[in-house]
């Protein structure tokens, strides 16, 4: 490791503590500036120039507190409510400290089970509806947070929640209708409503 | 559904192909080192300061100071999960990383893999996730791309016996590359909705009645370099189909094209930087016949649903919905899972354990070609690069020539580094696995049954072996028996191909460059693009289709056998 005269290509020319000493400096300058700084100034001028999104686009009531934020689903399952998707977070369905999917796979008995029950619960309390079940409802998310149904989905539901809130389901319609999001290049699956507004819409109906 | 996916695939290769041309002008003059004019004095300020020059090494040396780097970052790494119990930036009071875990994730993350056993959001603090994640993000990527500019060199060189200056090639890419290009993809992800805080995580009650907790943090900071630098690993355990890490079919858009951002731009490097754009080209639509066919397996097969939820009543119309989200889709959630396998990313916005089985396959296939097919910042380059090598070398057999490429003549040292690099991940990735499913430790790991189980360990070291990180997830992968297999297969699959790539280019530029003859086969046309082609499908093919018949294809049979 003495040798220092430079042999092209056939040799190490440096010893090790010459690799060392530029390993280490770079190594603590870089991590300074990107393990610090960089996140730091991004955080600076997102907080500056968007701080509701930097911040987890919340949604607040007319007092002010947080209800929730427009991006995260929640656990809906009242009767005159529309439901989210199942969710497979850890500890709660929900959780949004613990993110994460089913990770059944297509074979996997379980997943069956847990679909059939998830249909059997959700003909049961929508005994108007005869034909397939709208997948998304009966299937975990890949986060356990999506905050999203399909159309379909929601329109599966709208004569229980009609029938629970004593509205007429045109009006209800008329609410997902106006919730709607279109999916890109008129994807039918990806068109969809978000659950939690629609929910906040539904509630100023029945309160208003 | 396949309508809506065809558009997307179609915008999304449009709007790449016209960022291969100004990437590949921004790094070609990184990659041989004619920095314009203003920003040379800047950089010879810079370097000076730091006690560092930009004087040529040899490959030995260059290889000595990427291992001294690298194993530096690892062990600094270790230290910080380790002790982040007593260090700031902790607001959710989470303690050391267990060592097992902590070792793991400290090789996974300088090994540009960023394979996960932990949950971001209930393991690592900030500061871990800023100062010691985010960094390896960025340096990994770096190490890539000197090697990928270090091969580049030994094509266009001639007699030379240095192939740069790893010091001087990290500290550029990092600073005039990676940081501008992640601060602007940041801010349009945080327009999107991508956190960016220092908050504590907030309790509420929720207006469905039960209490929400939602996990904050510096997110998009660390999303945009964990995209550009080909990492994946994520801030939260859900990866990109947290909606804080990815909100919309927009973000998704962005995410995607970051992942392919930088290895399309090298292939234009490429061809500029050996003064021949053809080559670049050639080499850029290979990966992308390669990536097409792929991700249109993928959607098909997504598309096709799940025949057993089908039977239940369930509407087999949308597809397959377990461990999607509904505003990517079956187009969105395919495409995505083709690009973070393509290239050796390793982000997922799906869970791909619960793609269909064949659909879960193509991933897998995607990462055991080699992760080539645009593959990780750099390591897809030079792993195709090594691969036209091979592909010259049969031309040059089946017509009894000395085969070259570029002028340099291949010799026998050369085709021994190319047989070892291609030859080191296979032995990883199927030694690793049938270690595993004939031991217990490694059987204890599977959550399904049957071959999807065996599926799930062949897809980790899949994985593992070629530095991509994603997994089909459901596999208890946080033991002691799975964090030290995968870490040795993510450092071997790293560091034992970077050597012998290495040696390769010291070698070729080395060597005289030949003025193309008569007889020379050219490297830029069809006929080329399709050797290349074929050379990564067969040995993809005759390595893993064994073992992907166990796996996959059995569980295929057995789902669509009683329909």
């Amino acid at each position: 490791m003495a040798m220092t005269t430079y042999h092209p290509a056939s040799a190490l020319s440096l010893p090790l503590a010459a690799v060392l000493r530029p390993a280490l400096t770079l190594l603590l300058f870089l991590t300074l500036l990107l393990g610090l700084l960089y996140p730091l100034a991004v955080t600076g001028l997102a907080q500056l120039l968007l701080p509701a999104q930097a911040n987890g686009s919340l949604l607040r009531d007319s007092k002010g507190k947080v209800i929730g934020s427009a991006l995260i689903g929640q656990a809906f399952h009242g009767r005159g409510e529309f439901w989210s998707r199942p969710s497979a977070t850890a500890g709660s369905a929900y959780n949004g400290a613990a993110s994460g999917g089913s990770n059944l796979g297509p074979s996997n008995p379980a997943l069956q089970q847990a679909v059939a029950a998830r249909i059997a619960a959700l003909r049961a309390a929508h005994p108007g509806q005869h034909g397939p079940v709208p997948l998304d409802l009966v299937t975990a998310s890949a986060s356990g947070l999506d905050p999203h149904i399909s159309l379909a989905a929601a329109r599966y539901q709208a004569p229980r929640v009609a029938r629970e809130l004593g509205r007429p389901l045109v009006q209800v319609e008329a609410l997902i209708a106006a919730q709607r999001e279109q999916g890109w290049f008129g994807s039918a699956e990806q068109a969809r409503v978000n659950v939690l507004q629609l929910n906040l819409a539904l509630r100023r109906l029945a309160a208003g | 559904m396949m309508t809506a996916f065809f558009w997307l695939l179609a915008l999304f290769m449009l709007l790449l192909t016209l960022s291969v041309r100004p990437m590949g002008a921004w790094l070609a003059p990184l990659a041989s080192g004619t920095l314009p004019g203003r920003w040379r004095a800047f950089d010879a300020a810079l370097l000076r300061r730091l006690g560092l020059n930009d004087a040529g090494m040899g490959w030995r040396d260059y290889t000595l100071a990427l291992l001294a780097f690298n194993v530096l970052g690892a062990v600094l790494l270790y230290a910080l999960q380790r002790l982040q119990g007593d260090l700031p930036l902790n607001p959710a009071a989470l303690g050391a990383v267990e060592a097992g875990s902590a070792f793991n994730t400290a090789v996974s993350f300088v090994a540009n893999t960023n394979w996960q056993g932990y949950a971001g959001e209930t393991t690592m603090s900030y500061l871990t996730q800023m100062a010691g994640l985010a960094v390896q993000n960025f340096l990994s990527a770096a190490t890539g791309i000197a090697v990928a500019f270090a091969l580049m060199r030994g094509f266009a060189r001639r007699e030379s016996g240095d192939i740069g200056n790893f010091w001087a090639d990290v500290l550029r890419i990092a600073l005039y590359l990676l940081l501008p290009l992640s601060v602007v993809l940041a801010l349009l992800l945080v327009s999107q909705g991508v956190l960016q805080n220092l908050s504590g995580y907030l309790s509420f009650d929720a207006l469905a009645g039960h209490g929400q907790t939602l996990a904050m943090g510096p997110v998009a900071s660390q999303e945009a370099i964990k995209l550009l630098g080909t990492n994946g690993g994520g801030f939260f355990n859900a990866n990109s189909a947290h909606p804080f890490e990815n909100p919309s079919e927009l973000s998704n858009l962005l995410q995607m094209l970051a992942i392919f951002l930088i290895p399309a731009g090298l292939c234009h490097a490429f061809g500029r930087v050996v003064g021949d754009r053809r080559q670049g080209w050639a080499i850029y639509i290979a990966m992308s016949v390669l990536f097409v066919v792929a991700a249109s397996a993928i959607a098909w097969f997504e598309a096709q649903g799940n025949p057993l939820l089908s039977a239940l009543g369930a509407d087999g119309g949308s597809g397959n919905l377990e461990g999607k989200e509904i505003r990517f889709g079956i187009a969105g959630s395919s495409l995505f899972a083709a690009v973070t396998t393509a290239a050796s990313c390793g982000a997922v916005n799906a869970m791909h354990d619960s793609f269909t089985a064949l659909g879960g396959m193509v991933p897998m296939l995607l990462m055991q070609l080699g992760e080539v097919v645009f593959g990780g910042v750099g390591s897809g380059l030079y792993g195709m690069l090594v691969f036209a090598v091979l592909a010259v070398f049969v031309a040059g057999l089946m017509v009894g020539r000395t085969p070259e490429y570029l002028g340099k003549k291949i010799e026998p040292f050369d085709m021994k580094m190319v047989a070892l690099t291609i030859l080191v991940t296979p032995l990883l990735v199927l030694g690793g696995t049938a270690v595993a499913v004939v031991v217990a430790p490694g059987l204890a790991g599977m959550a399904n049954p049957g071959a999807h189980g065996f599926s799930e360990v062949l897809y980790a070291f899949s994985s593992a072996g070629n530095n991509n990180g994603s997994a089909f997830a459901g596999l208890s992968a946080n033991t002691p028996f799975y964090n030290a297999m995968l870490g040795i297969a993510m450092w071997l699959g790293r560091f034992a191909v970077i050597v012998p790539v290495l040696a390769l280019a010291g070698s070729l530029a080395a060597k005289k460059r030949l003025a193309p003859t008569l007889g020379s086969m050219p490297t830029h046309d069809g006929l080329f693009i399709g050797l290349l082609i074929g050379s990564v499908l067969l040995v993809g093919a005759l390595t893993y289709l064994p073992a992907l018949a166990l796996g996959p294809v059995v569980e295929h049979l057995a789902i669509w056998a009683t329909h």
